[in-house]
């Protein structure tokens, strides 16, 4: 079973009137099961949109989503999926250990075994030591952290993610992205990954989706397949050969295929 | 130790400029050969507040009860209003315009019309005055904390699927608490004020305000000025008590800085 299933997905907003904007058009996208996807795209390629689509925070108006087999409204109220946006959105007044234990407590999770999980999801991202503490405490970096393992914490098989590491700093940013790799292997986690940072998702991807904008739509998809990711990774020559394809593709260079013959192009 | 020594840092500079500027008072009146009756010196009126300390700390009390009283059922009205306004966008839209025309308003000036509404004995009068006075910063700052939700707090609540109520207690409420804090710091120095002013304006005479007229009226200024200095404390006190509450309440911005 596939973690996302869109088919022939269309958004319009303000349909009818007269400032209607064509946000996406006819999109065709799938996550499988235990895979990392990247969405890549100019600004207004609604990269954005289609992640909310996903999470059924957005209606299409066009085409379905179905998310762990399911339709997307109900794949949300079954919290199949959890979710990290650019800014972390951790409330202040709630302790770094509410925070995590808050998509439990809406579960109605009893209190032991939300605390028990909320500190495994801590340990997970290397944050034990400040379940105490306030998120004004924390750093930007931490923060973030904080954000994921409350998205994990009712474990859930997918995971959404909007830029989440797009305003944290490039050392910051390249540590993270190998802890998300870490934790998601070990949870078994499908991810669906907005980035604009062409490095960002050759890296963290098993597949990278190329949007172009207005209407927004699927130009290309880039198979990234660089084996398990260490640090040699991102000085490696493949690496490279991966981010000129999808750089490529992202001007709408129709080379995707051609080139390194262990990088597989679709479309 | 540290901890000392920052607190004497923070302290020290106002205290030296407090303590300047009596001094340059003193010097002033009695240096300038100044009427009493323009300005007493601070000493004549420290020497005053003491000889009368147990008067003013009666009149204090009186007046302090009717602030208080005033503040607790205006803050709590305010409280009501504003989650119903919040809750109903048809009664905000509606009422919203209004309050902010009556918050502009002197509401003081209504107190000698109060006073003739009940017996010459009662409190209400000024209670009333203080509570009506104390209602609008209050509802206004709690509405607008109840209205700004941040676009991904929404989206989160959102994506779990959370009810209206289950919104409305972890994410509502709590994220007004700041606003309604500043809403009662606002609150709590304009009840001491009211209640004092709406002495002035007749009724019972067992505080602050009606003190100072009538010391004022038999000339004894130094007396008229040492109930002010009465009145400062008060105003002082209740603003501390606030600081204090929104301490408690709200924990995570004490521990902001450490």
């Amino acid at each position: 079973m596939n973690a996302v299933d869109c088919r022939g997905l269309g958004k319009t907003y303000n349909q009818g009137s007269r400032d209607e904007v064509a946000a996406l058009d006819d999109v065709d996208l799938t996550v499988e099961a235990r895979e990392f996807v990247a969405l890549i795209g100019p600004s207004g390629c609604g990269k954005s949109t289609l992640l909310r689509l996903v999470a059924d925070l957005v209606e299409p108006t066009a085409g379905t989503v179905r998310v762990a087999g399911k339709p997307a409204r109900v794949a949300r109220r079954d919290q199949e999926y959890g979710i990290v946006f650019q800014q972390a959105g951790l409330f202040e007044w709630r302790t770094v250990q509410h925070n995590v234990e808050l998509p439990l407590e809406l579960r109605g999770t009893g209190r032991r075994a939300r605390a028990d999980r909320a500190r495994e999801m801590l340990e997970l991202v290397g944050l034990a030591d400040f379940a105490g503490r306030y998120p004004a405490q924390l750093s930007g970096g931490m923060a973030q952290r904080v954000a994921i393992a409350r998205a994990l914490a009712v474990h859930p098989p997918l995971l959404l993610m909007d830029e989440p590491f797009g305003a944290l700093d490039e050392m910051t940013r390249e540590r993270m992205q190998d802890e998300l790799l870490r934790i998601c292997a070990r949870a078994g986690t499908s991810v669906l990954f907005v980035t604009h940072s062409i490095p960002e998702a050759v890296y963290l991807a098993d597949r990278v989706v190329v949007m172009s904008a207005r209407p927004g739509r699927v130009t290309a998809v880039v198979d990234v397949d660089l084996g398990p990711r260490t640090e040699a990774v991102r000085t490696d020559e493949s690496f490279f050969a991966a981010v000129t394809l999808v750089r490529q593709a992202l001007r709408g260079n129709p080379a995707v295929g051609e080139g390194d013959p262990a990088l597989a192009g679709e479309r | 130790m540290k901890r000392h020594r920052r607190a004497v840092a923070v302290l020290a500079p106002p205290v030296v400029v407090g303590l300047l500027a009596l001094g340059a008072w003193q010097l002033f009146v009695v240096g300038g050969r100044v009427a009493a009756y323009v300005l007493p010196s601070p000493s004549a009126i420290g020497a005053e507040f003491w000889s009368d300390r147990d008067i003013v700390v009666r009149v204090s009390l009186a007046s302090g009860a009717n602030a208080l009283v005033g503040l607790v059922c205006g803050a709590l009205a305010g409280i009501v209003a504003a989650l119903v306004a919040s809750r109903f966008r048809i009664v905000a839209e509606a009422s919203i315009p209004v309050v902010a025309a009556l918050n502009a308003l002197p509401i003081i000036a209504l107190a000698p019309i109060f006073n003739n509404m009940f017996a010459t004995t009662s409190s209400i009068p000024r209670r009333l005055v203080v509570a009506i006075v104390v209602f609008f910063p209050v509802f206004l700052n709690t509405w607008r904390g109840l209205r700004e939700v941040a676009g991904v707090h929404r989206e989160l609540m959102d994506s779990y699927a959370a009810g209206g109520w289950a919104f409305a207690r972890k994410v509502r409420l709590p994220g007004a608490l700041p606003f309604f804090f500043t809403g009662l710091r606002q609150a709590a120095s304009l009840a001491v004020i009211a209640a004092v002013v709406s002495e002035y304006f007749g009724g019972l005479q067992n505080g602050l305000g009606s003190r100072i007229t009538s010391a004022a009226a038999v000339t004894a200024y130094a007396q008229a000025w040492a109930f002010v200095v009465g009145a400062c404390a008060l105003g002082l006190l209740f603003y501390a008590c606030v600081l204090v509450l929104e301490r408690i309440a709200m924990p995570w911005r004490a521990r902001r800085n450490t």
